[in-house]
């Protein structure tokens, strides 16, 4: 049952992948394009928690971590650059 | 494994992927960025949350001990998330993305426009002494 269940959860979060390369292309605005690739950096961590589960093993938990520390560091960056227009003043 | 641990953990991930989806539909399917940033801030935390308590319970059943990887993701997640939709927030405020047509006191937008930054008040302190 779990093997069905890890193969499900990884065609939903492809799917959402797939949605949120959507938005990234098509985005009106430059806002609306950092919103998705901070999207995708979450739903990438879910997908490597999930390869970790299907291969019974946690050696993939710091690879998860350290994408979640770089996610939130160039959100805040692209942010920062576009709100003052330099990262670090 | 057992029957009841296996199916604690199925449930846990199934609710977690569609908390993802759900998520994402939202970031796609939204008017507005205010009302589209809303979607996936909170839906993949707590979707994520649930992948989450999965794999902790089924590390815990291979190896037989609780291991810290999974929780300090979980505390990095849930205190990264508001700081970054909190300034993604202010850069389409800044910028002046379009708000959709009946959003309610439009005009706090300009309000918030016109904060200045604190270092400003420290200058102006400065030349005061």
């Amino acid at each position: 049952m779990l093997d069905i269940a890890v193969v499900l959860v990884a065609v939903m979060l492809c799917i959402a992948l797939i949605l949120n390369l959507w938005r990234l292309i098509i985005g009106p605005h430059v806002v609306d394009r950092i919103l998705a690739l901070d999207t995708m950096y979450i739903n990438s961590i879910a997908l490597i928690l999930l390869y970790g589960i299907y291969n019974q093993t946690p050696l993939y938990f710091e690879a998860a971590l350290l994408i979640a520390m770089l996610g939130f560091v160039s959100s805040v960056a692209f942010g920062k650059y576009l709100l003052r227009g330099d990262i670090i003043e | 494994m057992s029957f009841t641990v296996e199916l604690i953990i199925s449930a846990f991930l199934i609710l977690g992927g569609l908390f993802v989806l759900v998520g994402s539909i939202g970031l796609i399917r939204l008017q507005d960025f205010y009302v589209r940033l809303h979607a996936p801030t909170k839906a993949t935390t707590l979707g994520l949350g649930c992948i989450l308590i999965a794999s902790i319970v089924y590390m815990y059943h291979v190896q037989g001990y609780v291991s810290i990887n999974e929780l300090l993701i979980t505390l990095f997640l849930v205190i990264t998330a508001p700081v970054t939709a909190h300034i993604l927030v202010k850069v389409a405020m800044h910028h002046r993305v379009k708000v959709m047509q009946r959003t309610r006191n439009q005009d706090l937008i300009e309000t918030a426009r016109m904060q200045l930054p604190p270092e400003k008040d420290n200058k102006k302190q400065d030349q005061n002494n």
